[in-house]
């Protein structure tokens, strides 16, 4: 089977902006990409939406995302620098939904 | 001063399988964590959520494996220093090391095994103009003792379930009351957020919405905070503390300080009995790395096993260790 790339940027810390590509049949989230691709997350609590470590901003295609559930809603409400474009990598599914969307790192570092 | 074998950095689950390792071994164990509970990420992060890689348990909760570890290792009476950090490590010159807290607890012991997973959990400090300048001054990170706010002028900041508790719990001992939220709904429990827009509609809090914390000031003590809403507007408020309740985030903290072989927030170990690059200074679990490392519970148990037929030698120089099963000595109460 032909597996098709998901493109999409990324930010970090220091305002530096590279493309990630993964295949699409990859059963990961953004947070676990981010961590393999070496981007300094903390991940604190391995992807359960329970540390918010994992904070990035939606540049682009917030819009294109499955909306944050309750337990990622909780989480973001207790930093003091999210956004309304604010996310948990860790809830996000890497999907065809993210071709060509921007995320800024924004949580602790390791 | 506390005498002890092995002192144990970090009351998480390997910190506490240890001391059944160390029991087994006749070595008496004395635990210290930062945070008021055993348990460690167990019980802070996670204590109702399943685990299903422990062996002999398909499933098990996070809390119900930390209870059945205490009931495993109460034969050794393990002692416990809770919500303290572990600021020194004293070499004495017989070798041993005294280990010396935030709060003044020294403990002498033999050896000393960090388990201290992901570091301590400190209060997340938000990013804002002048705030570390005024800690202990007027701003706190969490409350220990409500008394210390009564009939003071209090500025809670925050959207989660402390923010929303303590604002309610407030309201009852402090002058004013005020809760500073970026957002215009509460997600923390519903009930909760329904008692703080009452008590607000009734005129008991000041509640700011839509608003986040720019900057502090006052002269050698807290006396205003000033924030800014969505529609930019800034206000600047009067009060005498100032709480951000943003959630806990780990930090390496001292022990980056002991000049021990760390990276990128680990340890560095030999995996023959994870030990560290100090003498007498083992290190097992989340917080220790080697090639092939897995941050796995069950690895933590296993280095556990290994680090104290190791750390034996400084606790009992003169004895010959022989490896014992429990299934032929069973556990010896001590």
């Amino acid at each position: 089977m032909n597996s098709d790339i998901i493109r999409f940027t990324v930010e970090d810390r220091n305002g530096e902006q590279q493309t990630v590509e993964v295949p699409d049949e990859i059963s990961l989230s953004l947070m676990e990409v981010l961590k393999a691709s070496g981007y300094n997350i903390l991940a604190t609590c391995g992807g359960m939406a329970l540390c918010a470590t994992c904070h990035v901003q939606v540049l682009e295609g917030l819009d294109a995302l499955e909306p944050a559930g309750d337990e990622e809603m909780d989480m973001l409400d207790t930093l003091h620098d999210a956004g309304f474009d604010s996310r948990l990598a860790c809830q996000i599914r890497i999907h065809e939904n993210l071709n060509g969307s921007v995320f800024r790192i924004r949580g602790d570092e390791q | 001063m506390i005498q002890t074998d092995i002192c144990i950095i970090g009351a998480g689950p390997v910190g506490l399988f240890a001391v059944f390792e160390a029991g087994l071994l006749k070595m008496r164990c004395h635990l210290v964590d930062t945070l008021p509970q055993i348990g460690g990420q167990l019980s802070e992060i996670y204590p109702h959520k399943p685990i299903y890689d422990i062996p002999g348990y398909p499933d098990i909760k996070a809390q119900e494996l930390v209870d059945r570890l205490m009931e495993q290792i109460a034969p050794f009476h393990p002692g416990f220093t809770l919500g303290e950090r572990v600021e020194t490590l004293d070499k004495q010159e017989d070798g041993s090391i005294i280990v010396g807290t935030s709060d003044g607890t020294k403990i002498h012991c033999q050896v000393v095994v960090i388990a201290g997973g992901l570091g301590c959990f400190e209060p997340r400090k938000p990013e804002i103009e002048g705030l570390l300048s005024f800690e202990g001054k007027g701003v706190e990170y969490m409350v220990k003792n409500p008394e210390h706010f009564r009939d003071k002028k209090v500025i809670l900041a925050g959207g989660g379930d402390s923010a929303l508790d303590w604002t309610i719990f407030l309201t009852n001992v402090a002058e004013r009351v005020t809760l500073i939220h970026r957002g215009d709904t509460f997600r923390g429990a519903p009930d909760s957020a329904e008692k703080v827009f009452e008590l607000a509609q009734e005129g008991k809090i000041d509640l700011i919405l839509q608003s986040n914390l720019l900057s502090v000031a006052g002269n050698g003590r807290l006396e205003s905070v000033s924030v800014v809403g969505r529609d930019k507007v800034t206000k600047t408020l009067e009060t005498d503390y100032l709480i951000p309740l943003f959630g806990l985030s780990p930090k390496l903290g001292p022990i980056a300080d002991w000049g021990l072989n760390i990276e990128k927030s680990a340890i560095h170990v030999d995996t023959f009995d994870y030990s560290t690059n100090v003498e007498r200074i083992y290190a097992i679990g989340d917080i220790n790395t080697y090639p092939g490392k897995l941050k796995l519970i069950l690895c933590g148990f296993h280095e556990a096993a290994l680090m104290v037929q190791s750390a034996f030698k400084y606790v009992y120089p003169d004895q010959k260790l022989s490896f014992k099963y429990t299934t032929v000595y069973g556990v010896n109460e001590f």
